[in-house]
């Protein structure tokens, strides 16, 4: 424990899971998250895990619905497509208050799309996706290393808060390889079952558990919402997650808002700027839900211009608005649909573009 | 410091593996590294291609769009990245295989039939350690001739041992070509 | 009174009253699983998949963990239970709807993995809980509310044939076709579902037990007259019978 490896980062996401107690996976192939599924085929076996190929997503989302149920780490990946077809399952999850974790690797969209590395499924993510009021935790890393490191909390603030958590990165994540470390090694058996769980009577005092999402009384239904929502507040005080990069003096010229992928290619960028004497940072959240609006907010106050980079049409550039909520404010948006990557080279462009007055 | 390396050719040419092996090399001297495939629905036949960066503190961005070093396998290839090289940058292409000539003067061309050396070499296998031991001369001040061929070794001398003693051969011939034609 | 001995009792853990319509076999199928459950102490360690359907509210009516499903999904939900707790008794309870149409991927994948699960799926020919659509299992000819002219196999095809579409799967350890019409079937059902659960904790593959019920509701019949068209109309579509027995029972019909 401890040693750098040299992994594909989907076999690294595999093992991080493996690292944090799952023994449980239930997958479908799809490109680019295949690997991730095979490498648990391989690797479950080795620790006494189970690993399901499934009929389809639907059951795949269907299976960890049921195994989180019954009070274990349980886990799917899968790409857009494939998620589109997990919104039942993951609807339901939240009705449920079932505790799971989903890697989606997004890619470009609508449709069948193309394989390429996306962010154009940020509002499936984030917004709900599935019916009904419901939030999922969505974490968003931007390299290996941190889905690595974050991976634990992922099933840990599943259960502590009875939801879905979602990481959602993209091929390049999934497809690289990179050295990791692992800094952690948990036992599956030093996991509690918790008292909720659907484990037979006898495993919680011979009173009957009763996991449902179906509550035919509308004054009840109403008193489930509005106690999912003090436990989303309480998520949203708790979780927040961001990195301020290259913000630490009073008066910005741009902020960059992205994430993810995205993220990680314009610190090259905003490197390059500041060699060149521009004050540029990037603000990057961690969470997409829940959002660092107050903190996002906070940043903004140092810079007149907004610049949004998202590998998606305006998804992200809406919380952004929201979060800073202030008209005053230049906001700027490079969208970078369908599988295409930004490179550093085209922000640096548009920063100085912005700074010439010539982009609005 | 940061070495931006792109590898492209046909799929099943080991195109992915020269990569591997190289950012496997780099890692182990303690560098910051990442390979990037370029993937597609094929599994063999297609145009293949991998980026390996080599730094010294975290990598951002794992894409280039101006390479410093690459080393092209086919024809496709050598049309698609010799106009995206770095200026000054160093051009490695296998001779055997492609038949445009170079078209500028900022480059250092290096030109070496590969494949038939591979040949006579014992296995068209090797063709890919012929043309990583010729980049290899180039990354001196990152990995040594001797730590890529530690790389190789694990990385395939465990599937292949037989090919492993070839591979090394070829690593070595692939550097001395290059240390003659750089000279 | 001192001469008076209890010869049956209603078992502990059936809770009612229940929603279920006269006439409706959904009331006998839950005693009895309650029965099977509590006789051989299981009660204690099983698991229940109630499904979307009329039965949806299952789990208010035996005194063990429920989980409430999905429409369709019930048999994928209760292969990640059973592979989260391996040793628990886990069933999953739906109609035909549920079981052979929406969810017909889920439970035939069950049964051609093999997955240690039961599944008892009652058969009524339509869809209760919506208002009588036609089902899978829907008779040719029937009238429904989504075949008012009576089932037309040149648009709806025919009546699916649960029990001896799961017979065909390796993975299958017992596929029966039971009813619940009279007194001497109702204890023929609960053999099998007793063997059911057996093979299950024993690891031999899955189960699945398919019960010809009754919806006196929609098809607009009185309790008597729904239970006659069982016993004449359906089970001549539905046969009676033991369609796969991996302990090689003899087959009973």
């Amino acid at each position: 424990m401890g040693e750098k490896v040299f992994m594909k980062g989907n076999e690294a996401l595999g093992e991080a899971a493996v690292r944090s107690g799952c023994r449980l996976f239930f997958g479908y192939p799809i490109t680019p998250a295949s690997e991730l599924a095979e490498y648990m085929a391989y690797r479950l076996p080795q620790v006494g895990g189970v690993f399901i190929q499934a009929e389809s997503e639907v059951a795949a989302s269907n299976m960890i619905y049921g195994a989180g149920a019954a009070g274990k780490y349980a886990m799917t990946a899968s790409s857009s497509p494939g998620i589109s077809l997990m919104q039942e399952a993951i609807s339901y999850m939240a009705g449920a208050e079932v505790p799971a974790v989903i890697i989606n690797l997004i890619r470009g969209g609508p449709g069948l799309g193309d394989i390429q590395p996306a962010q154009s499924d940020y509002f499936q993510a984030v917004k709900g996706g599935g019916h009904g009021d419901y939030r999922n935790l969505v974490y968003a890393p931007s390299t290996l290393q941190e889905a690595v490191d974050i991976m634990p909390l992922l099933f840990q603030n599943a259960f502590k808060y009875r939801m879905l958590a979602m990481m959602v990165v993209d091929g390049l994540v999934g497809q690289m390889m990179e050295a990791v470390e692992f800094k952690y090694d948990i036992d599956p058996d030093s996991i509690p079952v918790p008292d909720w769980a659907l484990s037979g009577k006898k495993m919680h005092g011979g009173t009957k558990n009763v996991n449902t999402s179906l509550e035919l009384d509308p004054n009840k239904l109403a008193a489930h919402n509005f106690k999912l929502f003090e436990k989303y507040q309480k998520v949203y005080e708790n979780e927040r997650m961001f990195e301020a990069f290259e913000l630490e003096e009073s008066d910005i010229d741009v902020m960059i808002v992205a994430y993810g992928t995205a993220a990680r290619i314009i610190k090259t960028a905003v490197k390059n700027l500041r060699a060149k004497g521009y004050k540029v940072g990037l603000f990057r959240p961690i969470t997409l839900w829940p959002f660092p609006d107050k903190e996002l907010k906070e940043y903004a106050q140092k810079t007149e211009h907004v610049l949004t980079v998202e590998m998606s049409m305006g998804q992200l550039i809406e919380d952004v608005k929201l979060s800073i909520f202030d008209p005053n404010k230049k906001y700027h948006l490079m969208p970078y649909p369908g599988g295409i990557v930004p490179t550093p080279k085209e922000v640096e462009d548009k920063v100085i573009e912005i700074l010439k007055g010539g982009a609005k | 410091m940061l070495k931006d390396v792109i590898f492209a050719g046909f799929g099943g040419q080991g195109v992915m593996v020269a990569g591997q092996i190289l950012s496997k090399a780099a890692m182990e001297k303690g560098y910051y590294t990442t390979w990037l495939p370029s993937y597609g629905p094929e599994q063999r036949g297609g145009t293949a291609n991998c980026t390996v960066m080599i730094s010294d503190e975290p990598i951002a961005s794992p894409l280039t769009h101006e390479p410093t070093y690459c080393v092209i396998f086919n024809n496709p290839s050598f049309q698609k990245f010799e106009p995206m090289a770095r200026k000054g940058g160093i051009f490695i292409y296998n001779t055997s295989m492609i038949t445009e000539k170079p078209k500028r003067d900022d480059l250092t061309y290096i030109g070496i039939a590969a494949t038939e050396l591979a040949e006579e070499m014992g296995s068209v296998k090797a063709t890919n350690m012929i043309l990583l031991g010729a980049l290899t001369y180039f990354l001196q001040d990152v990995v040594s001739l001797d730590d890529v061929i530690a790389a190789m070794r694990e990385k395939l001398g465990k599937k292949k041992p037989e090919l492993a003693d070839l591979n090394e051969q070829a690593l070595r011939k692939g550097f001395e070509l290059a240390k003659e034609q750089a000279k | 009174m001192g001469n008076l001995q209890v010869v049956y009792e209603v078992p502990k853990i059936y809770t009612g009253p229940n929603h279920y319509c006269p006439g409706c076999f959904h009331g006998i199928i839950h005693r009895v699983i309650a029965e099977i459950l509590q006789e051989e102490g299981w009660d204690d360690i099983s698991i229940g998949i109630a499904p979307v359907g009329c039965a949806v509210l299952a789990y208010d009516y035996i005194d063990i963990d429920w989980f409430e499903a999905p429409h369709g999904r019930a048999c994928a939900n209760a292969t990640g239970i059973k592979w989260a707790w391996p040793d628990r008794l886990v069933f999953t309870y739906q109609g035909d709807g549920d079981a052979a149409s929406i969810g017909f991927a889920e439970t035939s994948y069950a049964a051609i993995r093999g997955v240690n699960i039961t599944t008892i799926m009652v058969n009524n020919a339509v869809y209760g809980m919506t208002g009588g659509q036609m089902a899978p299992t829907t008779l040719v000819g029937m009238k429904t509310t989504t075949s008012p002219y009576g089932r037309d196999p040149k648009y709806a095809g025919y009546p699916l044939k649960m029990a001896e579409h799961i017979a065909q799967f390796e993975g299958t350890a017992l596929s029966v076709r039971v009813s619940a019409f009279d007194p001497q079937h109702v204890l023929d059902m609960k053999k099998w579902i007793r063997k059911a659960f057996q093979y299950q904790m024993e690891g031999k593959g899955y189960t699945f037990i398919e019960v010809v019920s009754t919806c006196p509701t929609n098809w607009r019949m009185d309790p008597v007259k729904a239970a006659e068209f069982v016993k004449n109309e359906m089970i001549k579509v539905y046969p009676l019978g033991v369609y796969k027995d991996v302990g090689d029972e003899k087959k009973e019909g």
